[in-house]
């Protein structure tokens, strides 16, 4: 066979294959805008199935930061948001992108950093006071720096604690502007500390030389909600598919089972939506 | 380092095993790189072509530019397609975003400047052998481009897999407008992102190996035909 005509059947047989599988994709499907931490810790992987199976309804997650996903769900490229950064939430439900927020699950947040501790923050319970100590010594904090839903959290206690972190970037405050498994990476490479939320970190498999030294705080606290892209504003939006799926999630069977989803025999995420019926 | 001998030994235990998973990602990084390929190749060789040997107003502008798009940045190019293809987007409603074809689209943009670039350059270095023979035998233009297209389909060859390597290797344009979408858009290099961020450094490793043994395997068949084709030329 000449290569001409090898070329041309293994280009048309491919062409071909990629035409068949883009009819078989059924019409059954929502896309999810999520965070990374619920794609990375495996929560989603491990209650999606279900929910596939008793309704048909295939569920594809975009897991990227808070910020892109309230973006990209702005425009329309989605049709359920699942996010945690409620203020970010409730301003886009507001500015009449979303239709109604929900309550999913709550996790908290931790701060991990070295062993050898440089800062000697371990063990303490107030996280202003463990940041101002960091920002004292000048130890290496990575932060998320992509304006996801962590970060604003970090930004808002650094502002409580009332040290300005962004004036020493490049110094020992470093954006790595990426995920959060790209920045527990970064550090665990360069023994930085850095604020996680828990599930990420307790499914983390690069640990190194870090370990949470600072939980507990009230205001640590990291609450998941849950939001129907408005289908007034794109028409496009499967709503009847996406509130039968924040139903599920809100409901008896969605939360129990995020309550059931185990890492290392640890619970992540705490379900608490309002019209769960009690378990 | 442990995480790399570790690697080593998940990488072949995934190739032999045949993971389902990991052949339909493989299936998909292929089906998808392909089919841009030869979207590239239809557009590229020609217009590549035409490059080479036409002679008109702008013609030096238009190789520096399809020189300098050879660089195109992949985040660039599917924030590009990204924004084109949102619903909030001008072909929105083609519904094309978080789909293998938007990853095709993103992928075909970014290699076609590569083809019509360095087919330019094959070709032009061909023609000067070809020109006088050309001129003598008052030779069409479509006729002597298709004549050139042929002779130097060998070279062409190594045009296309610089291509395909580019296109397969590339992470941050089908992240963007692919969504890396559990069996519906993940690919291999978003699934090493996503190992990479989850800390899984030996299994994203792995998932490397493998997809540098892929690149292996099409460059190898692709100088094999050229060997078996060129013994068949001086028979």
């Amino acid at each position: 066979m000449s290569f001409s005509k090898f070329l041309a059947s293994t280009l048309f047989a491919t062409s071909v294959g990629s035409a068949v599988s883009s009819a078989a994709l059924a019409e059954d499907f929502i896309i999810v805008q999520s965070t990374t931490s619920t794609q990375n810790s495996g929560l989603l992987d491990a209650i999606l199935p279900a929910f596939e199976e008793k309704t048909g309804i295939d569920v594809r997650v975009v897991a990227v930061g808070t910020g892109q996903a309230l973006k990209n769900a702005a425009n329309g490229d989605g049709d359920v948001l699942l996010v945690h950064a409620k203020p970010s939430e409730e301003k886009f439900v507001t500015d009449g992108y979303g239709v109604e927020r929900f309550d999913v699950m709550y996790n908290d947040f931790v701060l991990v950093g070295p062993k050898s501790d440089p800062a000697g923050i371990r063990g303490m319970t107030d996280v202003t006071s463990a940041l101002k100590k960091i920002a004292e010594t000048g130890s290496v904090f990575a932060s998320r720096g992509d304006d996801s839903g962590t970060h604003k959290k970090e930004k808002a206690l650094w502002t409580l604690a009332e040290v300005d972190a962004a004036a020493s970037s490049g110094g020992w405050y470093r954006e790595t502007g990426s995920g959060m498994g790209a920045t527990l990476n970064a550090a665990s490479g360069m023994d930085a500390y850095a604020l996680s939320d828990r599930a990420t970190w307790l499914a983390f498999e690069n640990k190194g030389n870090l370990d949470i030294l600072t939980q507990g705080d009230d205001r640590l606290f990291n609450q998941y909600g849950v939001i129907l892209v408005n289908p007034e504003k794109h028409a496009n939006v499967k709503a009847e598919f996406g509130q039968t799926f924040i139903d599920w999630l809100t409901g008896e069977e969605g939360q129990k089972a995020i309550a059931s989803f185990k890492v290392n025999g640890e619970q992540l995420f705490f379900p608490n939506a309002k019209s769960s019926a009690p378990n | 380092m442990q995480d790399f001998a570790q690697s080593f030994v998940l990488a072949g235990t995934l190739v032999l095993d045949a993971d389902p998973a990991l052949v339909q990602i493989v299936g998909l990084s292929l089906r998808v790189t392909a089919t841009a390929l030869l979207v590239s190749a239809l557009i590229g060789l020609p217009l590549g072509a035409v490059l080479a040997i036409a002679r008109f107003p702008g013609r030096g502008i238009l190789v520096v530019l399809s020189n300098a798009l050879m660089g195109l940045p992949p985040v660039v190019v599917g924030l590009c397609v990204y924004m084109m293809l949102s619903n909030a987007g001008p072909f929105g409603v083609l519904k094309l975003l978080y789909t293998p074809t938007a990853m095709i689209i993103a992928q075909s943009i970014l290699i076609t400047p590569i083809i019509i670039a360095l087919t330019r350059q094959v070709i032009a270095d061909l023609n000067e052998d070809y020109a006088d023979t050309f001129r003598s035998m008052v030779v069409p233009v479509h006729t002597a481009i298709a004549t050139l297209l042929w002779d130097a389909r060998f070279s062409l060859m190594t045009v296309l897999l610089a291509g395909f390597g580019r296109a397969i290797a590339e992470v941050g344009a089908v992240m963007i407008v692919g969504g890396n979408i559990n069996h519906v858009t993940r690919v291999m290099t978003t699934a090493i992102a996503l190992e990479t961020s989850k800390g899984e450094l030996a299994l994203a490793l792995a998932l490397g190996m493998v997809l540098l043994l892929i690149a292996l395997a099409v460059n190898a068949t692709a100088s094999l035909l050229k060997s078996v084709e060129g013994r068949f030329a001086h028979a």
